[in-house]
């Protein structure tokens, strides 16, 4: 059997690629996609915990079901976003976009 | 455990002996007979690709008024072994400056996606992967497809391959959502996503209960295969050949492969969900019945299917998008929701009772949904004539002189 | 070693380093091709977990919907067709260091715990069912299954109009 504790490094390896792409890509899109995989990792972390600790309850899989619901409503809002700052910019490279900046 | 009650029982259980009779671990021997059995699913449903390709040039053939293939072989039946040398020995052209990684990808996970589906078709009583979310896998590998599609036409560096490929998103995501709600219609009268189970529940067919969801998801799984009337992806006369351009020899083969078993697995599909699946007189007692079965409903409406390419023209893309957000998709939507109320009341109505109410709803789903299109059709010719009103547009003036200058004129 | 575990292993290894590509590659449809790997693994992580329901539902949703948008977001959102220079910020060197520390501090978190080696318990044949019902009982989640809902559509409406195109006549 796989010991909890592998699932867990993973998912924390996984969450921290997310955060490293999150904070050092240029590109919004990409951004995102470290946003998505942050997502997974935690994903991963409730359904192992689900697993090993209340395989006969629903709360983790619900758990789950509603991060798969928020994802899904957050990269539909973020890419229409990128679409629209796009037609104004024409790019979406993050450190282009600073008219808020000073 | 006899060879005519269970046959691929029989057989693994055959071949398990067999292995473990060599001293292999049972854990090893069970990995063993699930590999060959998938590579042998796989390799059927491939070969037979051969025999779709021969069946479908001549169906075409015969609605041109054409004979189809008819030199090699009886009926010309060995075309396609023909066809095959000839693409074999072509020789496969990688584009300069395409991503050749991906180029090369593309079509394999196209036609893995389509395999896929194979996995949990239920061929026959007790054969079949049964697993509780059969139904929901068959939409998950069909986004492979897709993406196979995607990749090969951004990587083919062609801008026709692009336009294919972004016109193949927009029309994939359009219509897997009236899929889905079609598919969650006999799920409901099933009581669970099991292909195995929805069979087993068919006792009446499921398209006697909801013949719109039948219909629509006909119509949404032939517009997300790409066939005629909604192959905007490879519109011969628009964009070329869309996605596969710039592919030749094998790797061209590899999409043509996945494109005729596709529209046979969703024949398949079609087949299992609202036709009965393997049942049929005698099909329990002899299961190799059970699969005749099958594949003469898969047939049938793989002909449908063929037969819409053969005598339906192509769609314009706004049509396709506004068909299936503005008409497929909410009707998909009121029978889903027509359906599980009244099945709440009449389920104690026994098989045929039950049967027959869903047929009625349905049939008055249907006449309001008529009555509907003709108001609007009656409505949008009102405010917009077919013919031109006098009035209606700007006179025509004379055309402005051209002016020419003097140097041009001498 | 049992077989599980040696999947376990390689879906890991494999996973991993799709993670590793996506947030480095250069090119950006590859990045979202190497993120359709990473979710593909973690299906196969929720299917090891005997999650089945989540495994597919993973794939519909993330391979099916969100990664195919963003590669359709990529290819709209570009004037070339492949990107030149590198795609990484200068700050990335505190961002590797950021994420090495937050990773750090988990496993120590990690190690801290006393965690069981294996389940307690099998998971019910019916678990699909049971999270069915659980999301629409009052005694479940029927509240946050309705505001997600109303989170979905929410985004739908805005997503319509911030993509929306406005004709200047």
């Amino acid at each position: 059997m796989i010991p909890l504790n592998w699932y867990l490094l993973v998912s924390a390896a996984l969450f921290a690629l997310g955060l490293f792409g999150v904070l050092s890509r240029k590109n919004a899109v990409a951004i995102l996609m470290g946003v998505e995989l942050m997502l997974n990792a935690v994903n991963i972390n409730l359904l192992a915990f689900w697993r090993y600790r209340a395989p006969t309850e629903a709360t983790g899989l619900a758990f789950a079901v509603i991060v798969f619901a928020v994802a899904a409503a957050e990269v539909a809002v973020g890419l229409a976003l990128f679409i629209a700052v796009y037609r104004r910019f024409k790019s979406v490279a993050a450190d282009e976009i600073n008219l808020l900046k000073w | 455990m006899g060879i005519l009650s269970q046959p691929v029982g029989a057989i693994a259980a055959w071949l398990q002996a067999l292995l473990e009779g060599w001293g292999l671990a049972p854990g090893l021997t069970k990995v063993i007979l699930y590999l060959i059995g998938a590579g042998l699913v796989a390799t059927l449903v491939q070969v037979w690709v051969i025999f779709l390709i021969w069946f479908e040039r001549k169906i075409i053939g015969r609605f041109q008024d054409r004979l189809g293939p008819n030199r090699v072989g009886p009926y010309g039946l060995l075309q396609p072994f023909a066809d095959l040398i000839k693409i074999i020995t072509k020789e496969v052209i990688l584009p300069a400056k395409a991503d050749k990684a991906v180029y090369l990808l593309g079509p394999i996970v196209m036609n893995a996606g389509v395999l896929a589906i194979w996995a949990v078709i239920p061929l026959m009583p007790m054969v079949g992967m049964d697993t509780n979310i059969a139904a929901l896998y068959t939409i998950a590998v069909g986004a492979f497809a897709t993406l196979g599609i995607l990749m090969s036409g951004w990587a083919s560096n062609n801008k026709f391959a692009l336009v294919s490929a972004i016109r193949t998103v927009a029309q994939m995501v359009a219509y897997e959502v009236p899929t889905v709600l079609a598919l969650l219609v006999p799920v409901l009268l099933a009581g669970t996503m099991s292909l195995h189970g929805i069979v087993k529940a068919q006792h009446v067919w499921f398209v006697i209960f909801a013949p719109l969801a039948f219909l629509i998801y006909f119509i949404a799984s032939v517009a997300e295969v790409g066939r005629t009337p909604f192959d905007l992806l490879e519109a011969e006369s628009e964009i070329v050949a869309g996605f596969h351009i710039e592919y030749s020899g094998m790797v061209f083969a590899i999409f043509y492969v996945a494109d005729f078993l596709h529209a046979f697995t969703i024949g398949a599909l079609a087949a299992v969900l609202f036709l009965g699946g393997w049942r049929g007189p005698g099909a329990e007692a002899f299961p190799l019945l059970g699969v005749v079965y099958l594949w003469i409903k898969a047939f049938a409406v793989y002909f449908l299917v063929v037969w819409a390419r053969g005598s339906l023209p192509r769609v314009r893309i706004d049509q396709m998008m506004d068909f299936s957000w503005k008409f497929l998709t909410p009707l998909a939507l009121i029978l889903l929701v027509v359906a599980a109320v009244l099945d709440h009341f009449v389920i104690g109505l026994g098989v045929w009772g039950r049967a027959l109410s869903h047929l009625a709803a349905n049939a008055v789903v249907a006449w309001l949904v008529l009555q509907y299109l003709e108001h609007y059709d009656r409505a949008r010719a009102r405010q917009r004539p077919m013919v031109a009103q006098p009035g209606q547009y700007p006179e025509a003036r004379p055309p402005a002189p051209v002016e020419t200058s003097p140097e041009t004129a001498s | 070693m049992t077989v599980m575990q040696i999947v376990f292993l390689i879906t890991a290894v494999v996973t991993l380093f799709a993670a590793f590509r996506v947030v480095t590659t250069p090119n950006m449809v590859h990045a979202a091709l190497w993120l359709i790997v990473t979710l593909f693994g973690a299906a196969v992580f929720y299917a090891l977990l005997q999650a089945n329901f989540l495994a597919v539902a993973q794939v519909v949703v993330y391979i099916g919907a969100i990664a195919i948008l963003m590669m359709f977001v990529i290819m709209l959102t570009r004037r070339e067709m492949r990107d030149r220079g590198p795609q990484t910020g200068k700050q990335w060197p505190w961002a590797a260091v950021i994420a090495a520390a937050f990773f750090g501090g988990l496993v120590w978190l990690g190690q801290q715990a006393a965690l069981p080696a294996a389940p307690k318990a099998d998971v019910p044949k019916d678990s699909i069912a049971q999270l069915g019902q659980a999301l629409v009982s009052p005694n479940g989640f029927v509240i946050p299954f309705e505001v997600a809902s109303v989170l979905l559509l929410a985004a739908l409406i805005g997503a319509v109009y911030l993509a929306w195109t406005r004709h200047q006549s």
